[in-house]
């Protein structure tokens, strides 16, 4: 499915950053963090209307508290945009779809 | 061009006073289009400030509490199964000078012979120099979402009220120590916050203070406190800080339009009218007493019983004669 975003856990993060050919944004995200639920939806939507240019996942900051750590997460919702397996942008904070779009602009 | 719908009712805001207004246009056959805002962290998202809150212990109906999200949802779901029809975007402008009221999201106009303003508030900032830096990098004013962040730490919330003691006592299911950082020596928060406040081992009062300076250049290293009777200075070692001040109504965009007090509040006369006919307002943004999310819900119905009238009370009332007399 093309807007379905990917889940990504501790065991398959690197894998999956590494072998995307395109930008990955990650949105990290939790259950009991209200601002996060109403992320997910519109960047399915951005995946939409952009497939073949930027892929999304999604990483549960409680499944997976290690990857969390490792880029120093401290504030959900956050984007990080990797690209080439390296983390090229980060975007901390909920944001409606013309702000997204506008900070994302560079990798679509 | 594209021709702009005129709707019955126009709703600018999703919290309780908004969807209550949905709840009440929508069953009366007013098809309320309800602008639910955008995403963000600031407490003007869909759904509003509830959607930063976790437990809410006061809202009637629900013995054992309820989340603030869960609550949210459940709202716009029963304005929903009334026909309530939802824009999910910001309006960044509006001419309410001549019936009916116009609004913008973006470039696309829409308009509405009435007009509920429940547009709520946001959290206030302290207005320091290196606060916007620092936000999602150990400053927050979202406890909610990012107090899991602070497992083992020692952080602080600045403030006084409901809002910094409910935060206080919620971060410290995380933190091993939360400071409270209020710049009186009372509190205004209710009685019992308070006393759970009091009994937890792992808060602790600074009175008299307040935050002058915050350190560290990627993340929160640290704040300099300053009492405000003594003038004295000193430093805090804190890795997190909640700004939980209070609140700032949302009104910029009706500035100039609507008549407000001196902190921009919204000022309605008989019920929810304001100055200019057939617009009311709803909720925080004309409240700075309550605010409530039962006063805000309490209000939201009101603006709709008003709407409802004055649309009837108007020559050129269009689809609203079948509207049902029972609420």
């Amino acid at each position: 499915m093309a807007g379905k975003l990917v889940e990504l856990t501790d065991a398959n993060f690197d894998e999956e950053v590494g072998a995307s050919d395109l930008p990955l944004v990650v949105d990290f995200w939790a259950e009991w963090c209200g601002p996060c639920r109403m992320v997910a939806p519109v960047l399915e939507q951005i995946a939409q209307e952009n497939e073949g240019k930027v892929r999304m996942a999604k990483l549960n900051v409680d499944d997976a508290p290690g990857v969390a750590q490792r880029f120093d997460i401290m504030s959900i919702p956050t984007l990080l945009v990797f690209q080439d397996g390296v983390a090229k942008k980060r975007i901390v904070g909920a944001k409606g779809k013309g702000q997204l779009l506008e900070d994302l602009a560079e990798f679509l | 061009m594209t021709e702009t719908t005129v709707r019955d009712v126009v709703i600018i805001g999703s919290g309780p006073a908004g969807l209550t207004a949905a709840i009440y246009t929508a069953r009366a056959n007013l098809r309320p289009l309800v602008f639910e805002g955008a995403p963000s962290s600031t407490g003007d998202q869909p759904g509003g400030q509830l959607m930063l809150t976790t437990e809410v212990e006061n809202y009637p109906g629900f013995v054992d509490g309820i989340q603030g999200p869960e609550l949210m949802t459940a709202m716009r779901a029963q304005a929903a199964r009334f026909g309530a029809e939802f824009v999910t975007e910001k309006i960044n402008k509006v001419d309410l000078s001549s019936s009916p009221g116009r609004v913008w999201v973006g470039d696309t106009e829409y308009q509405g012979r009435a007009v509920v303003v429940a547009t709520g508030a946001r959290a206030k900032m302290l207005g320091l120099d290196a606060e916007r830096r620092l936000l999602g990098h150990g400053v927050s004013t979202c406890a909610t979402c990012d107090g899991f962040f602070f497992k083992g730490q020692e952080i602080a919330v600045v403030g006084g009220g409901d809002s910094a003691l409910e935060e206080a006592n919620f971060l410290t299911k995380f933190a091993d120590k939360v400071y409270v950082i209020h710049r009186r020596d009372a509190l205004r928060a209710s009685k019992i916050m308070q006393e759970r406040s009091f009994k937890n081992d792992k808060i602790e009062f600074l009175w008299d203070s307040v935050p002058v300076e915050l350190h560290g250049e990627s993340r929160l290293a640290g704040a300099t406190l300053e009492n405000v009777k003594t003038g004295e200075r000193s430093e805090l070692g804190v890795t997190g800080l909640f700004v939980a001040i209070g609140h700032h109504p949302n009104t910029s965009l009706f500035m100039g339009q609507l008549a407000m007090d001196d902190a921009s509040y919204l000022l309605t006369h008989h019920g929810t009218h304001l100055n200019v006919e057939g617009v009311f307002a709803a909720g925080d943004v004309q409240d700075r007493t309550y605010r409530q999310a039962v006063t805000a819900a309490g209000s939201g119905c009101m603006a709709a019983i008003d709407a409802e009238r004055w649309l009837e009370s108007q020559p050129h009332a269009s689809a609203i004669s079948e509207t049902p007399t029972q609420w």
